[in-house]
């Protein structure tokens, strides 16, 4: 550990430490659009990434169905108890299903299934490019002619957002299920009243709100991954240190983007 | 039309590499170079493929200026460029067999049988036949660069970059590759920048021989030339006397 910079650090004025971080902010979020731009100039490639993207929709896809089951069962379980728990006596017991239901598809089935990715996808994509960038993978491929946005990013990302609503839908049906099953076996709600609950305050729309947050959380989670990795420098403890950022930014991005869907399309 | 850079400069930060270097290699020519650990000799290299871009100074890769290309131009001139690099950079999710084929998947109008068969040829080139299903990981290091000379032969580049081809290889392997090199050469027409640390192999596959000192040529000639070479940077280096390279700039 270098004390020295430590030390010095407490005792740059504290205004310039922040100017700069701003700045370098703006300047890493420019070099993020950057990638967008190349990613969106690569699309037409698909005879580079045409092979690549089924085995990125199992990867990013299929295998991130488990851990986001595993939430949304457990999460389902909770909503029903608590909820029964708060509505005691005041409010009737099929609201449970309205709580469960609501607040799975609106809120907790996308942002806990993009919290998850973003640990499960963006570290190891931000890993594995890292690796890649750090071992002249990258490099290799350039001299190969093989556009590397094309051949590692563009199959990424459009998994991401193929895949981010897939397992969105898989996971809030089961907390949903969770929810129900939990009412049926531990408190005193029938199937009919919870359907009855469920029904209450639902509309189609929050279907596609849920649709929506789940594309613009794939697309952050997968393109913030991809960024840390192609900007990785030094070696293994670059690649570390990438897969941390990747998971901590696409993290809060996408906490930020929760909030700024509800601001403006509820 | 061969490659040529004229007064390339290149820092990294604060630490400047390239301090005007400039460089032609010859069409059809075996051009050796050599120097000390850092002198810049990979840098020097990548720049010849546009991997990285001068700060200052022109590079020509046949014939063309490569500041004055878009993504798909540097892309045309680099399927004529074959780049063996110093650590092997072979894909590791990828087995031999993919690595060496994957350059050939890019030229369209080969069937998977030819590219099957084409892979197969590289790898015995390379004393590697039978490794194809192995993957980077399952591989010494030796046989690692040797699976990465294949990758970078195997589309018939006109130019080869060669990054340390040999070292690291015992004696016997050594001289496979360097024979190797002369056959490109001799065979293929193949025009070859050869980095190396090695002099025995310089002087045995080299037409010339360039030597890189504090960021520029410090000389270039024949073996022969480099051996009669009177400045004692040169001797200094060639005969291993770091005492000779102290005081000398
Ligand atoms: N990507 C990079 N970022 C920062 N510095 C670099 C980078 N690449 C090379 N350098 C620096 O440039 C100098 C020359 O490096 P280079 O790899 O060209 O050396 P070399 O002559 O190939 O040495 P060796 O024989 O050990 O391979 C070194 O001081 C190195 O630290
Ligand atoms: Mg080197």
């Amino acid at each position: 550990m270098n004390t020295r910079f430590l030390n010095t650090r407490f005792l740059q004025d504290p205004l310039q430490l922040v100017g700069r971080s701003a700045l370098d902010t703006t300047a890493q979020i420019g070099r993020w659009g950057g990638l967008i731009t190349a990613t969106l100039k690569a699309l037409p490639k698909v005879d580079i990434w045409g092979r690549l993207l089924v085995g990125q929709l199992a990867r990013i896809g299929v295998d991130s169905i488990p851990i986001a089951l595993f939430i949304a069962t457990f999460t389902g379980v909770v909503m029903a108890l608590q909820a029964s728990y708060t509505f005691t006596g005041a409010v009737p017991l099929y609201f449970v299903g309205a709580l469960v239901g609501k607040t799975m598809i609106l809120e907790l089935g996308p942002v806990l299934t993009g919290l998850a990715l973003a640990g499960r996808v963006g570290a190891n994509i931000a890993a594995e490019l890292g690796t890649m960038r750090v071992t002249e993978q990258i490099d290799a491929l350039e001299t190969l002619a093989y556009d590397p946005v094309a051949y590692l990013v563009v199959p990424r990302i459009l998994a991401g957002l193929v895949m981010f609503p897939v397992v969105v839908v898989l996971a809030t049906t089961t907390g949903i299920a969770a929810g129900w099953l939990t009412s049926l076996q531990l408190l005193d709600l029938s199937t009919p009243a919870f359907m009855k609950g469920l029904r209450l305050f639902f509309q189609p729309w929050d279907v596609q709100f849920a649709l929506i947050k789940s594309v613009s959380f794939g697309l952050t989670v997968t393109s913030v991954g991809c960024f840390f990795g192609f900007t990785t420098q030094g070696g293994a403890e670059g690649v570390g240190l990438s897969a941390t950022r990747a998971v901590v930014v696409s993290s809060m991005v996408i906490l930020a983007l929760d909030a700024f869907w509800a601001a403006t399309l509820l | 039309m061969s490659i040529v850079l004229k007064d390339v400069y290149k820092s990294f930060g604060p630490n400047p590499v390239l301090r005007g270097l400039s460089l032609e290699v010859r069409d059809g020519e075996t051009l050796a170079v050599v120097g000390q650990s850092g002198s810049g000799k990979s840098v020097a290299l990548k720049h010849m493929v546009g991997l990285l871009k001068p700060d200052r100074g022109e590079v020509w890769v046949d014939g063309v200026n490569l500041a004055h290309l878009d993504q798909e131009g540097l892309y045309e001139v680099r399927r004529k460029v074959g780049y063996v690099f110093q650590f092997a950079a072979l894909f590791d999710s990828l087995t031999v067999e993919e690595n060496v084929g994957l350059g050939l998947r890019r030229l369209r109008g080969m069937t998977e049988e030819a590219i099957r068969k084409r892979v197969a040829e590289c790898l015995r080139l390379v004393d590697l036949d039978g490794y194809q299903d192995r993957l980077p990981s399952q591989l010494s290091g030796g046989q690692r660069k040797r699976a990465g000379l294949a990758r970078a032969i195997a589309t018939n580049p006109r130019y080869l970059l060669y990054d340390e081809p040999t070292t690291g290889l015992d004696p016997v392997t050594t001289t496979v590759i360097d024979r190797l090199i002369v056959r490109m050469r001799e065979e293929l027409g193949v025009t070859s920048v050869l980095i190396t640390h090695d002099m025995g192999s310089a002087y045995r596959v080299a037409d010339r021989i360039g030597m890189l000192f504090e960021g520029s040529l410090r000389f270039i000639g024949t073996p022969e030339e480099i051996r009669a070479c009177p400045d004692p940077v040169v001797r200094g280096f060639i005969e291993g006397k770091p005492e000779l390279l102290e005081g000398a700039g």
